[in-house]
């Protein structure tokens, strides 16, 4: 049997693993979804792009509900005080993915031009709300949320919405946005039509930049503007999961994990080596080695945060020794087992099947084929 | 610390419209899915062009259903974080498993096979389509059975024990878990009322088509299709509603009694109250017509098995609660001291009744200081809303008897090939449509508003699940569900009436543009 320790780092693992497979899954239905109307100039060039995430959108949706479900059961607290601290943020999230899937469904079942550009816009929102919120609730987890636990465990909360947009939070929403809208292009370049590519491919190209750009100011501001936070009592992986048994104080910075473990610093080294891919690739118009790179961004990004953080998952700016860690915000030692055997029979299933329907799925959706069609169903 | 009620109000408020809302959808993708399984299946066995475009065109409904059901399913997923956060805590490590696990076993597998259900007709061959659809099908039904065990443990909490270091409820057992009578009960019959609903939606659509005289030979065939398979899940959804009824008898006495009506203990075996009008304030039910034995039969499955009434069973949480306060006290003398022995003893002997002192803390601020007026207070506040569970189940019931009238009578009527014959049959059939969605919304008050004033049953009281959050945040998000699913339900509303509309022979699906020749056999 695995012991408690290890389990918890397999399901720290997991959730980066679950995290990296929703940004890059669901990651380009948000990109499609956004640049919708910058992308496709007429109704023809709009359907295209949609059939290219019609029939696989709802499986990349899946990343995100079992995000949500594998949170909820391997991390109970974190489900618990993310959600309910982040209440209204959670609530314009759930309407933009809630809007989403309808979008997609209806937009092409009526031909009337009014119909659909009031659905060209609804899936705007939906695909920039998301990218939006992701990267400053990602923000915020280096700052810390307002929260404490009494004895009972049950949480306060004492933030409002817009407390979560301090500037550091906001350019933390400026790397998800262009990391998300880089990737949704490329993959639009290499999966659209031959015609849309070029100008897929200098969208891309110009958020691969801005991708950069930002990544490295929040890295820089990380570095030397931002308080870590350091768990200053003994730390036991074998502990029972109560997070008022520890004490943590905030000092130095957030890189000192990186310093601890210099294996973490790969990981931001590739985000940054993946986005100059994606720029040099697309330049060479290899689209599908671009939208390659893209994704390892979007991995490499999501496991640059999380090793940044460790061993934090939520750190509390209120009460700091409230703060959830891998050693102590997890379910109990049997429900992660559990689990565990659940992903090793599930997964590989999940992602052959789903290898099979892309493989199914391979080729470019062409604006002749639009054409001919009677529709998007 | 007080609760907060008007948060709780509002936060039961938003959890029952979500949840009732995505039960408007599921019910349906449940059924079609099957249905469109089995049109395929005959499609691929006889060769018959005219399956193909049944499942086509049914599978055209299936597909704007089926993109509500995944979007406010969505809501669900997370609306124990944002609104329930303590219940989260408390439960997360048992009721959390199953929803992760229906996430990477069924949502995963319907969710990724639909897509290609829509846009593989031309890529696959007529097997693997069908594979295709079969996936789908079962994708969907698995997941009924997750949430069903995740729900089924909230009727019946087996396989977990209260943790004191970490405050919440862990697994103990989680074979005990998955093999929950409740949850295996509660499965089949909600898939069942699925089927029924779906074949129903095929029968009166078809009806109408038959009423207009158009797209005749598929009208009758998927006629036929739903009036069988309507008629097996139909007898199914009865005969398991009364496998459900004999277990919720074995762990929610309380409920069963409230559905009853049965304030005092009946000698057995008791009579069933077949229409009155309960009163919860005088705890009697005026106009009574009672049918004897029956009730003890259906509930014990003896004619000497005792059913306790609703007095009786608060009487018995008073007791429940007082030994519920000897673990609460014995709890917070552990927190201070982990080594006391004899308070240690005394939670161990009472921590199954540690819920019942929680119930407490919607009377008072500290269950210790809690009075015998207290105690009394909380002990009644376990009856939940007699009225509105003793009408919702009969109006249920009355439903699931009609289903099963009208479905062997269409059954009789294909048959006979006598479908199109008989406009009275094909009107009421056409208006026989929203029954099934009205039957399974009432079933799911039974089930659950019948749970109050547990989250989890004898562990978690609904009232204290809530999250840490102010009114006016639940009053937000609640008027913008509201205005949201109301424009969502008037738009799904809007697609599915216009594609019934234009039908199989308006739509242009097919692009020679011909309606299928006439008089081919099934």
């Amino acid at each position: 049997m695995i012991d408690y320790t290890t389990l918890r780092v397999i399901w720290w693992l997991l959730l980066g693993v679950l995290l990296i497979g929703f940004a890059i899954m669901d990651g380009f239905d948000f990109g499609i979804a956004a640049l919708l109307r910058v992308l496709g100039r007429d109704d023809d060039e709009r359907r295209v792009l949609l059939e290219t995430v019609e029939p696989v959108w709802e499986g990349n949706q899946v990343w995100f509900i079992l995000g949500g479900g594998a949170v909820f059961a391997a991390w109970p607290y974190v489900y618990a005080v993310a959600f309910s601290g982040l209440y209204i943020a959670m609530f314009l999230l759930l309407v933009a993915l809630i809007v989403r899937p309808v979008g997609f469904s209806y937009r092409n079942k009526l031909a009337d031009p009014r119909w659909r550009s009031a659905w060209d816009w609804a899936l705007t929102f939906a695909g920039f709300v998301p990218m939006l919120l992701f990267g400053v609730a990602v923000g915020n987890l280096f700052l810390g949320l307002p929260f404490r636990f009494d004895a009972d465990m049950r949480m306060t909360y004492t933030g409002g919405f817009f407390d979560l947009l301090h500037p550091f939070a906001v350019l933390s929403g400026l790397v998800s946005i262009a990391m998300l809208t880089m990737h949704g292009a490329s993959y639009a370049a290499f999966k659209a039509d031959e015609s849309l590519a070029a100008r897929a491919g200098n969208i891309a190209r110009f958020a691969a930049l801005a991708f950069l750009a930002f990544y490295l100011i929040a890295g820089a501001w990380l570095a030397f503007g931002i308080a870590g936070f350091v768990i200053t009592s003994p730390v036991t992986g074998e502990g029972p999961s109560n997070p008022l048994l520890k004490h943590v104080v905030v000092q130095g910075h957030w890189f000192a994990s990186l310093s601890a473990h210099p294996a973490f610093w790969l990981a931001s080294a590739l985000a940054v080596g993946a986005a100059i891919a994606n720029f040099a690739f697309m330049s060479a118009r290899r689209h599908f080695a671009a939208f390659l790179a893209s994704a390892l961004v979007c991995a490499a990004t999501i496991l640059s945060a999380g090793f940044a953080l460790f061993p934090f998952l939520l750190p509390s700016s209120l009460d700091p020794n409230s703060s959830l860690t891998i050693w102590d915000a997890s379910s109990s030692k049997t429900t992660l087992g559990l689990m565990f055997i659940a992903v090793l029979i599930f997964m590989p299933l999940v992602i052959g099947y789903t290898a099979w329907v892309y493989s199914v799925l391979r080729g470019r959706v062409t604006l002749e084929h639009i054409r001919s069609s009677h529709g998007g169903y | 610390m007080m609760i907060d009620q008007e948060l709780v109000t509002l936060s039961r408020l938003q959890f029952a419209l979500t949840a009732l809302y995505h039960f408007l959808f599921v019910p349906l993708t449940l059924g079609l899915s099957w249905l469109l399984a089995i049109m395929e299946a005959v499609y691929v066995m006889s060769g018959r062009e005219i399956w193909k475009r049944m499942t086509q065109f049914w599978g055209l409904l299936f597909g704007i259903n089926f993109a509500m059901g995944v979007a406010t399913g969505v809501t669900m997923e997370f609306q124990f974080g944002t609104n329930w956060a303590y219940y989260a805590h408390y439960v997360g490590d048992v009721f959390g498993t199953p929803l992760a696990i229906e996430g990477a076993m069924a949502f995963f597998l319907e969710a990724t096979f639909i897509g290609l259900f829509f846009f593989g007709w031309d890529r696959l061959g007529r097997v693997a389509h069908l594979i295709v659809t079969f996936l789908l099908a079962l994708g969907t039904n698995l997941s009924a059975l997750w949430i069903l065990i995740a729900n089924g443990w909230m009727q019946n909490p087996v396989g977990a024990e209260f943790n004191l270091d970490t405050m919440r409820m862990e697994v103990s057992s989680f074979s005990a878990v998955l093999f929950n009578p409740v949850a295996q009960s509660k499965f089949v019959h909600t898939v069942s009322a699925g089927y029924v609903l779906g074949s129903m939606f095929v029968l009166s659509i078809s009806a109408w088509y038959l009423l207009r005289g158009r797209n005749i030979d598929l009208a009758k065939r998927s006629m036929t299709v739903a009036a069988s398979f309507g008629l097996a899940s139909a007898l199914s959804v009865v005969v398991l509603g009364d496998e459900s009824g004999y277990t919720v008898s074995e762990n929610q006495k309380m409920k069963l009694a409230a559905i009853e009506a049965m304030w005092e203990t009946e000698p057995a075996p008791a009579p069933f109250t077949a229409f009155g009008f309960p009163d919860l304030a005088e705890r009697k039910t005026h106009f009574a017509v009672r049918i004897p034995w029956v009730m003890g039969i259906i509930g014990t499955r003896s004619l000497d098995g005792v059913l306790p009434g609703i007095n009786e069973l608060v009487e018995e949480a008073e007791q429940r609660i007082e030994k519920g306060r000897v673990a609460y006290a014995a709890m917070l003398k552990l927190r201070e001291n982990r080594d006391d022995a004899a308070a240690r003893a005394a939670f161990d002997a009472n921590k199954a009744d540690l819920g019942y002192a929680l119930l407490l803390r919607n009377v008072v601020a500290d269950p210790a200081l809690a009075s015998h007026a207290d105690v009394q207070k909380a002990a009644v506040s376990t009856i939940p809303n007699v009225p509105v569970l003793f009408w919702s189940f009969r109006l249920m019931v009355g439903c699931g008897l009609y289903f099963i009238a009208l479905f062997a009578y269409s059954f009789w009527l294909a048959s006979r090939r006598e479908l199109d014959t008989k406009r009275w049959y094909l009107k009421l059939a056409l208006w026989s449509l929203p029954l099934p969605w009205l039957a399974a919304e009432l079933g799911w008050i039974v089930a659950e508003y019948g749970r109050q004033p547990w989250a989890i049953e004898g562990v978690l009281p609904t009232a204290l699940g809530v999250s840490s959050i102010t009114s006016a945040q639940v009053l937000f998000s609640l008027c913008g569900f509201v205005i949201f699913y109301t424009s969502l339900a008037v738009i799904d509303a809007t697609l599915m009436l216009k594609y019934v509309r234009r039908g199989p022979d308006g739509l242009g699906l097919w692009r020679d543009g011909q309606v299928p020749a006439t008089g081919a056999a099934t």
